[in-house]
């Protein structure tokens, strides 16, 4: 659905996208990762139709969005980080205007409308004005509105931005719904942990440049090789800790009230001759186990943090 | 072909929107009671006056086409006032209310999005002016002035919007605040209309006589001086000091018409990216 060929955009003389290559298949909801300023919302722009890159192809189901312009614009769904509405219309009366703007005749709109107001959860919204709405509701409401011309591609660049945890969740599912449906999803956003059970593939971008792509589960096991142990010992932590800063594999090792965390970069097998080791040793396990890295930490690893 | 490409341009959810939204805000019949007010207190305070000159003893024909020139010169300069601050938002206030960018998404052309957008502020606009007619009215009462002159008139001032909006389109377009797109209108506004203006009026102090075709020229850039020669025909021919085969009014049309056009386009150009246009390398 989306291909981008070394794709570079630059303001001047800082690069904001540095020859980005990215697929992304029909159907797969794709989690665009990075740090502000990384290239997130430019990328989407350009395959928004809204900037030109400086050198590059970007194609939105096989039209190049330079040469392109209206048809790649049929196909998506875009939803910015930053958006108004307009302040005097109705909730209806909003959606009905897009539902125009892409060319659906009037008797198809009376017919999405409704359905789109339910899958959003604004069906008793719909005769209120929009700026009499809540911040959740209008991005629900902005959501709806790029789903007026049932695109196969969504663009939603950071959606949960500033939305209080009720209406983050409220936009999960939404999104989840959404997935169901069958739609491409390219996200972005900072609530990228809690859709870690709905996005199948995860970009990550730093300083405009594509640092790691792939299933999650296939980077998860890329960072394996930095895994964290966390530890409980019943008595001689300290004791415990002075022979663990000396073995191998071992980076790091600190302490909490819950145990220990010890920052490992063996494999499996490494990982079970310290535990027999420490066991030898007459230290007390209580538990060992090894934490489990979720899309934060992945982000947070492979990320620099620039 | 030509009636459905227009009606195709001009008759779409843009234009539709901008006209709901427009007549919703408190602004707009507040501008509307306030011309009104505005013009009609001059109206009638030239009337009055008139009334109370015993030498004239009131109203007669020819009064009554002083006081048509005279409002038609007071309608003018609140055409000139009001229609940038109409003009100079329009896609400027879109960019700053963050919904420009939801609407280029759409399947909406610059060409639409950027004539509709010209065409309902000025229909406001000339909303306002039409409004006014009534006053007009009383012109007609004490005779002096045909209907003719009055329609006239008025394609000249719905002329003289558009030429006036598309600068205010144009700098909205090209600038990203509101108040510089403004600023900016306003002051070519003023530099085109004034400095001709008083240019003409310097160099034929200074000058008398000689090199009078420039004077004529400078004053077919200004409307003030196109109106007047809209009333009188013998204006154009003093101001150039020779026989001339167009008036004032219509060189000046002439010339804004170009302009205007131009600006459109660039306002249409510079509304998205150009995308097609760049030739783009692959790296």
């Amino acid at each position: 659905m989306i291909e981008i060929n070394n794709l570079t955009k630059k303001y001047g003389n800082f690069t904001a996208l540095n020859n980005l290559n990215l697929n992304i298949s029909t159907g797969t909801v794709f989690g665009f990762v990075g740090p502000n300023g990384a290239g997130k919302s430019t990328t989407m722009s350009i395959l928004a139709t809204l900037l030109s890159p400086t050198t590059g192809s970007a194609k939105v189901g096989g039209y190049e969005v330079t040469k392109h312009p209206k048809e790649v614009r049929k196909l998506i769904g875009y939803m910015p980080d930053f958006f108004g509405v307009y302040d005097h219309f109705k909730t209806v009366e909003y959606l009905d205007f897009y539902g125009a703007s892409y060319g659906i005749p009037r008797n198809e709109r009376l017919q999405v409308i409704p359905q789109l107001l339910e899958l959003v959860n604004l069906s008793d919204k719909k005769d209120f004005y929009v700026d009499s709405l809540s911040r959740g509701m209008k991005q629900r409401l902005c959501l709806a509105r790029s789903l007026i011309h049932d695109p196969e591609l969504l663009i939603l660049d950071e959606p949960a931005s500033g939305l209080d945890p009720r209406a983050r969740i409220e936009m999960r599912e939404i999104l989840k719904e959404l997935k169901t449906m069958g739609k491409t999803i390219m996200i972005s956003s900072h609530i990228l942990p809690e859709l870690a059970e709905m996005v199948d593939e995860i970009g990550v971008i730093e300083n405009g440049v594509l640092v790691s792509q792939g299933k999650v589960s296939d980077i998860q096991n890329q960072l394996s090789s930095n895994r964290i142990l966390n530890i409980r010992i019943l008595e001689n932590k300290e004791r415990a800790m002075e022979q663990l800063r000396d073995e191998k594999f071992v980076a790091k090792v600190e302490a909490d009230e819950k145990g220990l965390q010890v920052h490992f970069s063996g494999e499996d097998k490494d990982q079970f001759e310290l535990l027999s080791k420490l066991m030898a040793d007459g230290h007390k396990i209580v538990s060992y186990s090894e934490a489990e890295a979720d899309l934060e930490d992945v982000f947070l690893a492979i990320t620099k943090g620039a | 072909m030509m009636m459905l490409y227009l009606k195709q341009k001009l008759i779409n959810p843009v234009l539709e929107k901008e006209f709901r939204l427009r007549l919703r805000t408190i602004r707009s019949p507040l501008a509307l009671m306030f011309y009104l007010f505005a013009i009609g207190l001059i109206a009638f305070g030239f009337m009055y006056m008139m009334f109370n000159d015993y030498y004239y003893g009131g109203m007669n024909p020819e009064r009554s086409r002083e006081m048509f020139y005279f409002l038609s010169g007071v309608q003018l300069f609140l055409i000139l006032f009001m229609t940038p601050g109409l003009t100079a938002g329009v896609i400027s206030s879109e960019r700053e209310k963050q919904t420009l960018n939801i609407l280029l998404t759409t399947q909406q052309s610059s060409t639409t999005i950027i004539l509709s957008k010209l065409f309902s502020s000025i229909s406001f606009m000339i909303l306002i002016v039409f409004a006014t007619l009534p006053i007009y009215s009383i012109v007609f009462l004490f005779g002096g002035i045909s209907p003719s002159q009055v329609v006239f008139i008025f394609l000249f001032y719905i002329f003289l919007m558009f030429s006036l909006g598309a600068f205010g389109i144009l700098f909205s377009t090209i600038f990203k605040k509101t108040m510089i797109a403004i600023i900016t209108t306003y002051g070519t506004t003023i530099f085109l209309y004034g400095f001709t203006g008083l240019a003409a009026i310097f160099f034929e102090s200074i000058n008398r006589g000689v090199g009078s075709n420039l004077v004529g020229f400078l004053l077919s850039l200004n409307p003030l001086a196109a109106l007047i020669s809209m009333y009188d025909s013998n204006f154009t021919e003093q101001m150039f000091r020779s026989q001339k085969d167009f008036q004032i009014w219509e060189i000046f049309v002439f010339v804004y018409f170009i302009i205007m056009i131009i600006c459109i386009l660039l306002s249409i150009r510079f509304l998205r990216p150009a995308l097609k246009k760049k030739k783009l390398k692959q790296s």
